[in-house]
């Protein structure tokens, strides 16, 4: 049974983004411009921009990466939207997630019946070290960057709770990374549309064009398991178990249940929402799960009244390949300490019994941060519709559910959609 | 009880003096690192500033071989990697911090409850020597 406290209902007409990647040629404006666009060539019904009252903008930095604050009423004037009210939310990477439920709750609440949510970030223009340095702002700059902790590293420490615990096999890692990568390979928008066995023939390709010995790699496994192809970042975590730094836009356009087939014969609709908070690393009494993301789950699940098996598909953040396999478990895919032998038996593929991240995910997609939340509902929104091209779902899926982590899990939002006949 | 006051800054005075502070609830009892005004176990203010005893042991750990600027300018990098974790204390509560003298070059082999005492490491930040959190096998 449903237990919404929510007013009234809230639906997504639209859903559109720009290719992730890295542009130096673009700003993020160009790329703004770009998901707007794409959005309005993927909606059924012309949209009319004056119907839309509210912007909600997930961003995590611009001021750091673009040394330029205040986004949101810019965006809305690049878009011509002005004056209507503009917002940026900011919850690390999970701000795009927190954007699409902020806007919803506006839509419950009443005040507003057609809001554009927007979800970007431009991160390439920095050196990697400023990137790394940036990132580490969303953690507690007073307490763990000083210990030298970075993004990889809170994960690679969670990773090495978790291989503990569980006796879990490093490989499972390597596992979600070759599946993201085989999804990614099919999405046209994704900053890496290629396998990690095309990424691998590329590098003998190009050690013989330089007239160096072939590498041995046999396998995409062996090549992910030599650190000459694949180098440490922080350890157990690799440079193919990290999300890229990208550049890239996405959106989505929400309005009340009861509007929603005026924008769009093919809707789909918002039926759970859930957020949690946590503090720091070191404050959490488990370090092999996150705890924010299996509260904001069970918020989600109860509002809808659905059960984790209802799910047909899932979007999780995928930042690091340990995060997707403790997304499987926290989200109650998989029992606790199951979801690296799941990951590893192809349970997580899309001809599996819990398909996660057909989009290519954040490792494969890229991982524009503010973008990542709201790219999660477009992948949703054209899998519940049909629209995902070479790698949709067969058995026309109905349920999708998306799952953001702010952090090392300070933050995380969990959405789930439906599609009605 | 030591003559450290209730504020945040006061952990970075009581490292340079070699000393790991944190924060008692005498209400629930709970300890935290570092120290709280208000207990998060029972919002309790009725607190006072402890110095730990310093020992501890690892639950989890990294060796980074892709460090942040700061990092980078104190000489490590994808050749001098370092290890950094997260230490629970005798007292119950857990911080990061710099873990030393441990085997870089075989990182599965750190083994999680590692016991570990408190030292500090100094580091050069911006032109300033200053000691940073770091823990070592007891
Ligand atoms: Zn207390």
């Amino acid at each position: 049974m449903s237990k919404s406290k929510w007013s009234r209902g809230v639906a997504v007409v639209g859903a559109g983004m720009s290719r992730f990647g890295a542009f130096p040629d673009k700003t993020s404006r160009d790329l703004f411009v770009e998901a707007f666009k794409d959005l309005n060539k993927n909606m059924d019904k012309a949209l009319d921009p004056k119907k839309i009252e509210a912007f909600y903008l997930g961003n995590f930095s611009s001021d750091q990466f673009e040394k330029q604050a205040h986004l949101a009423p810019i965006l809305a004037s690049w878009l011509g939207l002005s004056p209507i009210s503009a917002v940026r939310v900011e919850d690390a990477c999970a701000s795009g997630g927190v954007a699409i439920r902020q806007a919803a709750l506006a839509i419950a609440s009443g005040e507003y019946d057609v809001v554009l949510v927007g979800g970007l970030e431009k991160m390439t223009d920095l050196r990697i070290s400023e990137v790394t340095e940036a990132l580490g702002t969303a953690a507690d700059t007073q307490f763990e960057i000083p210990a030298g902790f970075t993004f990889p590293g809170f994960y690679a420490a969670m990773a090495t709770a978790y291989l503990h615990e569980y006796g879990a096999d490093r490989n499972a890692f390597f596992d979600v990374a070759i599946k993201n990568h085989k999804n990614g390979a099919l999405n046209d928008k994704a900053q890496f549309e290629q396998t990690i066995e095309q990424i691998m023939e590329d590098k003998k390709a190009r050690a013989v064009q330089k007239g160096r010995p072939e590498p041995t790699w046999k396998t995409d496994l062996e090549f992910l398991q030599d650190p000459k192809g694949n180098p440490n970042v922080a350890w157990p975590m690799t440079l193919f178990d990290c999300s890229p730094v990208s550049d890239g836009a996405a959106m989505a356009l929400l309005v009340s249940e009861d509007l929603a087939k005026q924008f769009s014969h093919h809707p789909i609709y918002l039926i759970g929402s859930g957020q949690a908070s946590d503090g720091a690393l070191p404050e959490r009494a488990t370090l092999s799960s996150i705890p924010a993301a299996e509260k904001a789950g069970k918020q989600a699940y109860e509002m809808a009244g659905l059960t984790p098996d209802d799910i047909d598909l899932a979007e999780v953040h995928d930042c690091f390949t340990v995060a997707e396999i403790m997304a499987s478990e926290d989200l109650g895919f998989f029992p606790r300490g199951e979801g690296w032998k799941a990951a590893m038996e192809g349970k997580t593929a899309r001809d599996g019994e819990h398909p996660i991240n057909t989009s290519g995910g954040l490792k494969a997609k890229g991982h524009p941060v503010g973008a990542s939340g709201v790219g999660q509902v477009v992948e949703i929104w054209k899998q519940l519709n049909g629209l995902a091209g070479e790698r949709q779902l067969p058995n026309a899926p109905k349920i999708g559910l998306t799952h953001n982590v702010g952090g090392s899990g300070q933050t995380c939002v969990v959405n789930i959609f439906e599609r009605r006949d | 009880m030591n003559d450290y006051a209730l504020v945040n800054k006061e952990f970075f005075r009581a490292l340079e003096a070699g000393e790991l502070i944190g924060s008692k609830c005498l209400d629930c009892g709970e300890f935290s690192i570092p120290q709280r005004e208000i207990c998060p176990f029972c919002h309790s203010t009725n607190i006072e500033v402890v110095t730990f005893s310093g020992k501890g042991k690892l639950v989890a750990y990294t060796v980074i071989s892709v460090p942040p600027v700061k990092m980078a300018q104190a000489g490590y990098d994808s050749k001098n990697p370092y290890c950094v974790g997260i230490v629970e204390l005798a007292e119950g509560p857990r911080i990061s911090a710099q873990i030393l003298e441990m085997d870089l070059a075989h990182p599965e082999a750190i083994a999680i409850g590692t016991e570990l005492v408190m030292t500090t490491i100094q580091r050069e930040e911006d032109g300033v020597q200053k000691a940073y959190l770091a823990f070592k096998p007891a």
